[in-house]
């Protein structure tokens, strides 16, 4: 900006100086493009410079541990590095019938070469896809020693289970550095013995069912929000200026408040004998025994959800709603449309970039929500976050399925924010 | 909002039965965060009103659950802890905010559109993708239970608020005054502590607040990169209300939302100031 202006300013000197063919200078004799292009050099840098710490900053503490989640969570470095020379020799098996001896040969190596514990790993991770692997395994490996070429014929003689493909299909599949496994697991899906991609039993299969849930309860818990929000926000955006400041304090009450006072408000009043059960039974509606289950499963999740994200909704239909002028609803009345009418086709398509900014708000905080799931959701009305932090202090492998689930729930968000940017235009969206 | 007096009897109807309706709604907004409040000073162990307490017998009501949770240093080194993060967590994102809000609102800067969307790409990722990644990465290089990997990651949090809130001011800021200043012979530096920052400084708090109390209300992150020596009250509190449920919550709770209230003031004093800016310069 200074530079520019400081340019600016030498502007006169130059022309003065560069009157005839000769090209424009400035004072200093510069050639004025030259030096213009300099200043503005100088100002993209300075620029730059500014919004530098900040880049910087994220990408360090921020981007880089998400393209690590994403890459973590295809890795499985583990078996690879515990048998080294069979991991190189399965390479160029092309996994029908049995591999070459050149494959026996480097198993007995790496069976000799690595200790009880490394083996011990290994056979437990083989196991916990093939059962009786861990058994061949930890057999073969006190065997091992003794074991004279050839070695193929060898290693069966010892424990005919390596004569089966299906061992040897689990070893070059799990030798992989990459494996697609966490993404298959949290998708309800698995390796067979055979090692084909199929459904996991239905007694198994968790994840979609989850992740379908977090996605119809979050839409569900958006079109609750637009229904109380729209009244509202049209009310405020309609009263007088200072009534309305007054109601505003109301809506920015709970969202000024902490998510955990307003998820424990709501612990408060609908546990079995919280605040709304004592009321009912108060009033006869309800017996003694009759008290409503409210919390700790779906409805406990919606309702709370709905009251912390209802402000989401109500703000940026304010911020529209404000801007439209009661002309225009007075102008459709005095053609004859009726209330119901000119509230349709004149004042509701106005206040569509509001809705949708609140729609898309509501329904991306909504999605990625956990601490009110966790608290009032109980055993049904978990989120798939619930899921992902649950995986998230188990072991390594679970931590994979967790970065994986994580990964799956960033590209959902990203995908519904795409699709709603094609539909709406969020430049076009106003939050407030 | 007025009633026209030449409406006709079902309008009058449907305007009383929308007022009620919105009525209701606002109820639903206030009340349970108000319930919370008189339950605080419960004299039993319960989430309830006794018959005591809706009598308004004395007897009914006690300080019990504050003085539990001003005595105990469980509660305490919590609630310290919550501030120090919080506190060193705004310094950080206010300043790197408040520089990259300034970068961004020059006309020479570089792919404006798609830096911007990277600096507040944090507000839109769900939060526990953004602790899982976090989580997985501090583990890695073994920062994870440090007040360091809390603090930076409530920075990441809370910086995009004060990029937004410094963009706006920026937005209504009169390039002018900028000329003016360094016409009268201040230098750049002299501009920039005279004349910028006395008009940004309503953005810059309004930013640094959001950035606070984004900070003090994180739960998610903090449950997975917090030790037993970093605690902070929200996963103190969480883990509360995840076992043994005790009013102690409540009262913490009730302390809360009187700081949102206040809050809540500032922020509205702040917006009125800015209005006033604005205006009087027409």
């Amino acid at each position: 900006m200074t530079d520019t202006a400081a340019t600016a300013g030498n502007i006169p000197s130059g022309r003065a100086a560069g009157t005839g063919a000769a090209p424009l200078t400035t004072a200093d004799g510069q050639p004025l493009k030259v030096a213009l292009r300099r200043a503005n050099r100088r100002a993209r840098r300075n620029a730059m410079l500014l919004v530098a710490p900040l880049f910087l900053f994220l990408l360090f503490t921020y981007t880089i541990p998400i393209v690590q989640m994403m890459t973590r969570s295809v890795m499985n470095p583990e078996i690879a590095g515990y048998l080294p020379n069979t991991t190189e020799a399965i390479e160029d098996w092309d996994g029908e019938g049995l591999p070459g001896e050149a494959v026996f040969a480097a198993m007995v190596k790496d069976l000799n070469a690595g200790g009880r514990s490394t083996i011990g790993r290994v056979a437990a991770r083989l196991n916990a896809e093939l059962p009786g692997a861990r058994s061949t395994m930890m057999g073969s490996m006190r065997a091992a020693e003794d074991l004279q070429a050839p070695f193929k014929e060898a290693l069966i003689a010892d424990d005919d289970d390596w004569g089966e493909q299906r061992i040897w299909r689990l070893i070059k599949r799990e030798t992989r550095t990459l494996t697609p496994a966490y993404y298959l697991r949290a998708l309800d899906f698995e390796y067979n013995q055979d090692g084909e991609v199929v459904a996991r039993p239905p007694s198994m299969q968790v994840y979609r069912a989850i992740f379908w849930q977090t996605a119809w309860m979050s839409a569900l818990i958006t079109f609750l929000t637009i229904l109380l929000g729209y009244p509202v926000a049209h009310l405020l955006a309609t009263l007088p200026l200072k009534s309305a400041n007054l109601l505003m304090i109301l809506v920015l009450l709970p969202f000024w408040t902490s998510l955990l006072v307003r998820t424990s408000a709501w612990i408060v009043l609908l546990q079995q004998n919280g605040v709304v059960n004592e009321l009912l039974v108060f009033l006869h509606i309800v017996d003694d025994d009759g008290r409503i289950r409210m919390i700790y499963n779906r409805i406990g999740t919606i309702v709370a959800m709905t009251h912390i994200l209802l402000p989401f909704m109500i703000l940026p239909l304010y911020s529209v709603m404000k801007t439209i002028p009661p002309s225009l609803t007075r102008a459709a009345r005095s053609m004859g449309a009726t209330p119901l009418r000119a509230h349709l086709t004149v004042y509701f398509p106005l206040t569509i970039p509001g809705l949708a900014a609140g729609v898309l708000l509501v329904f991306i905080l909504a999605i990625g929500y956990y601490i009110t799931p966790a608290l009032v959701g109980g055993e049904s009305g978990v989120f798939i976050s619930n899921l992902i932090a649950d995986r998230m202090t188990g072991s390594l492998s679970q931590l994979r399925l967790a970065l994986a689930l994580a990964t799956i729930l960033l590209v959902g968000v990203l995908v519904f924010y795409w699709l709603f940017n094609r539909l709406v235009g969020v430049e076009r969206l106003k939050f407030g | 909002m007025a009633l026209p007096s030449h409406a006709s009897r079902l309008e009058r109807i449907w305007h009383y039965t929308y007022l009620v309706i919105c009525g209701l709604i606002f109820f639903f907004l206030v009340a349970p965060i108000i319930v919370i409040i008189p339950l605080s000073f419960n004299a039993t162990p319960y989430f309830t009103f006794t018959r005591e307490m809706l009598t308004l017998d004395p007897a009914g009501y006690s300080m019990r659950w504050y003085d539990a949770l001003l005595t105990s240093d469980e509660w305490l080194s919590s609630i310290r802890n919550s501030f120090f993060i919080a506190i060193s967590a705004t310094i950080i994102a206010t300043t790197l905010g408040t520089l990259a809000a300034l970068g961004l609102s020059r006309r020479e800067m570089p792919a404006r559109a798609a830096i911007t969307a990277f600096l507040i790409s944090p507000m839109i990722v769900p939060l526990i993708i953004t602790a899982a990644a976090l989580f997985a990465f501090y583990a890695r290089v073994n920062l994870s239970q440090t007040f360091f990997s809390i603090i930076m990651s409530h920075v990441v949090l809370g910086a995009p608020f004060v990029v937004i809130t410094v963009t706006a001011a920026l937005s209504g800021f009169d390039n002018q005054l900028i000329r003016a200043s360094q016409s009268m012979g201040a230098n750049q530096v002299t501009t920039f502590f005279k004349v910028i920052l006395p008009l940004l400084l309503p953005g810059i708090i309004a930013g640094g607040l959001f950035a606070f109390i984004t900070s003090l209300d994180e739960v998610v992150v903090v449950l997975f990169l917090a030790g037993p020596e970093q605690t902070p009250m929200t996963v103190r509190m969480f883990s509360g209300l995840r076992e043994e449920i005790s009013p102690t919550i409540l009262a913490l709770a009730s302390i809360l939302v009187a700081m949102s209230i206040g809050l809540l003031t500032t922020m509205e004093l702040l917006r009125r100031r800015s209005e006033a800016h604005r205006t009087g310069r027409g």
